[in-house]
């Protein structure tokens, strides 16, 4: 542990208010969506907790607000703060897969490309280039919106989950697998795996407990990064309804659910689940940005 | 160059070839069409005179081939929802979206380098740094959210624009346009700034350092040095250094402005090809999903060829590459 307090990491950590003060918020929001059972004010999706009664009031510091709620409810009557820490849950839970599915498939193509190299690498890194061309959050509204029509109707909303995370996590791999494959190729000719050749080891064992190793250094940045964009088209997806349905929120689907209340003046519906997502995504980008440039010694 | 473009063109086909596939499974795989145009009650023998004359008895190659000719025609079927020819129904779209894709692409384009070159121009001023704060923040805003950030302003609290549909619209031929009647200008003015606000920061952000860069050469000394007004400095020499990667720029962003109209389409309930391929991604409505999945990556392998071929055709390295040995 002292050896990471006296690292160069923790001190240009240190001397970056910003990051500091982004690293906070986006822990808070972290523990905020894991501990929402624990630590919110009510449970939303318990019908024995929420009453009409107490729908559709405002945020606590309008005069018919209560202090129950202090973000208002919406037209059930649930309360908007703990609706936003279970959805900001779900957001997170779709983002990590995404982001966890796209490096085990973006690493392994990357390895497989930059260590097998000739026609099995111009095979997947043109792939790869074909699919860049494309906008992620097309592909990614594509794949959802067919995917969506080879599943059941009836179990369209308990696998919304899964082929929301194959959605995002399928657009994000051609990242990993051009940095992986460019580091590997300068991997590969170093001595160390001339030598692991030499002594009879074998392709795989030198590719994944020797050169893997040693390549996974800038995939942490991209994916610090690539949680931020996965969350924006996670919310995206839902807002346009090919995402996660209303009876699971995320994020998004709340602030689409809360649009349709704008016009009759129920504002915070939709504008506080928002800002968290504003929040969240700020945050987890500045700390990306910031380890990349403390990663990267050329900056320094 | 032929062989260049041959493979270009290759790789294109290739990549139409696997959406057309796909577009292909789509009809065939979700659900039986024999089931859902005879329904529950058919006989036996009605089931497989229809399956023989829709030719769904033959091969899958020969299938597969009649569906990519037709698609090539633009004939994808009818719409199941409402009983209409696909085609026509695109017809009726297309310039919704064209008109929205247009205005919000010369927004980011115009706004983007006024903003760019006042930002450093005035590199220390306060304006400036609140415009690249502000900007900051754009690039990481989803596109809907600020759609909605502006309705709740400008339609809901202020009322002076309209936040959903295109207003009254003048047929000419088959196009109708907006950009003929005031309220249908009025209803183009939130989407387009939606649309556009992503590519604009991104844009600003690339003619500010460019700026800076150049304002830094030696010619643009010596252009002072001979004791030319500031204007023709900075607009004649400078800007004009600028344009080149902002053109390139450009080229690549309409491709995201396309792919996020859908989005804006979706917020502002604009009636346009996106709008129109989410509500049919709703209501399984697979013709119009299959249509607009070939039409939309026929849009993005063009432009990609198109650039590419520019490419080709204004650096002189890539030529230089195909001519020498591989090293």
């Amino acid at each position: 542990m002292s050896r990471f307090f006296d690292s160069d990491i923790w001190w240009s950590f240190k001397h970056s208010p910003v990051t500091v003060v982004a690293a906070v918020l986006a822990l808070l929001c972290i523990f905020g969506a894991l501990l929402a059972p624990i630590i919110a004010p009510h449970n939303p999706y318990d019908l024995a907790q929420i009453s009409l009664l107490d729908s559709n009031l405002p945020p606590m510091w309008i005069a018919s607000g209560k202090a129950e709620f202090p973000l208002g409810t919406d037209q059930q009557g649930r309360d908007i703060l703990s609706t936003i820490m279970y959805g900001s849950r779900i957001s997170l839970l779709v983002a990590v897969c995404a982001v966890l599915m796209s490096i085990v498939v973006g690493v392994g193509l990357g390895l497989l490309a930059g260590y097998v190299g000739g026609r099995v690498d111009s095979i997947i890194m043109r792939i790869a280039d074909i699919q860049l061309t494309f906008p992620a959050i097309l592909v990614a509204l594509l794949i959802s919106g067919i995917a969506r029509q080879f599943v059941p109707r009836d179990m369209q909303d308990s696998l919304a989950l899964y082929v929301i995370i194959f959605s995002i996590g399928i657009t994000l791999w051609p990242h990993y697998a051009r940095t992986v494959r460019s580091s590997t190729l300068v991997e590969k000719s170093k001595e160390y795996v001339q030598a692991a050749r030499v002594i009879g080891v074998s392709q795989t064992k030198i590719m994944f407990k020797h050169v893997l190793p040693n390549v996974l250094g800038p995939v942490l940045v991209i994916a610090t990064l690539n949680i931020a964009n996965a969350i924006i088209s996670e919310a995206t997806l839902s807002f346009l309804g090919v995402g996660m349905p209303p009876t699971q929120p995320s994020l998004g689907t709340l602030i689409s659910e809360g649009q349709n209340y704008l016009f009759s003046g129920e504002w915070w519906i939709t504008v506080f689940p928002g800002i968290a997502l504003i929040v969240m995504v700020v945050s987890v980008n500045l700390v990306g940005d910031w380890l990349r440039d403390a990663l990267n010694p050329k900056l320094r | 160059m032929l062989a260049f473009v041959l493979r270009r063109l290759f790789q294109a086909a290739l990549v139409m070839l696997v959406v057309a596939f796909i577009a292909f499974s789509l009809f065939n795989y979700v659900g039986d069409p024999i089931n859902m145009m005879l329904g529950q009650d058919a006989t036996p023998e009605q089931k497989v005179e229809l399956r023989e004359s829709l030719g769904l008895d033959k091969p899958f190659y020969v299938q597969f081939g009649a569906f990519v000719g037709n698609a090539a025609r633009g004939e994808f079927g009818l719409s199941l929802r409402q009983a209409r020819p696909v085609s026509t129904l695109i017809k009726e779209r297309l310039p919704a979206t064209l008109e929205l894709a247009f205005c919000a692409a010369i927004l980011a384009l115009v706004g983007g380098v006024v903003l760019g070159v006042y930002t450093a121009l005035r590199r220390n001023g306060v304006f400036s740094q609140f415009l690249l704060a502000v900007s900051l923040i754009g690039v990481s805003l989803p596109t809907f959210l600020i759609g909605i950030l502006l309705i709740l302003v400008f339609a809901v609290t202020l009322q002076v624009l309209p936040s959903y549909s295109r207003g009254d619209v003048t047929q000419i031929g088959w196009w109708s346009t907006g950009l003929l009647t005031w309220s249908g200008i009025k209803a183009l003015v939130l989407p387009s700034v939606t649309l556009s606000l992503g590519t604009m920061t991104l844009i600003m952000r690339l003619v500010r350092s460019e700026m800076l860069e150049v304002l830094r050469t030696d010619y643009i000394k010596f252009a002072r040095a001979r004791g030319l007004t500031n204007n023709a400095v900075h607009f004649g020499h400078a800007l004009k250094n600028t344009l080149v990667p902002v053109m390139t720029i450009m080229g690549l962003q309409l491709g995201t402005i396309i792919a996020f109209a859908i989005v804006t389409e979706t917020v502002f309930q604009w009636p346009g090809m996106g709008f129109l391929f989410i509500q049919s991604v709703q209501f399984a409505d697979i013709p119009v999903m299959a249509a607009y999945l070939v039409l939309i990556s026929f849009v993005f392998v063009s432009i990609n060829l198109i650039v590419d071929l520019l490419y080709y055709v204004v650096d002189p390295r890539l030529r230089i590459e195909q001519t020498s040995p591989a090293h």
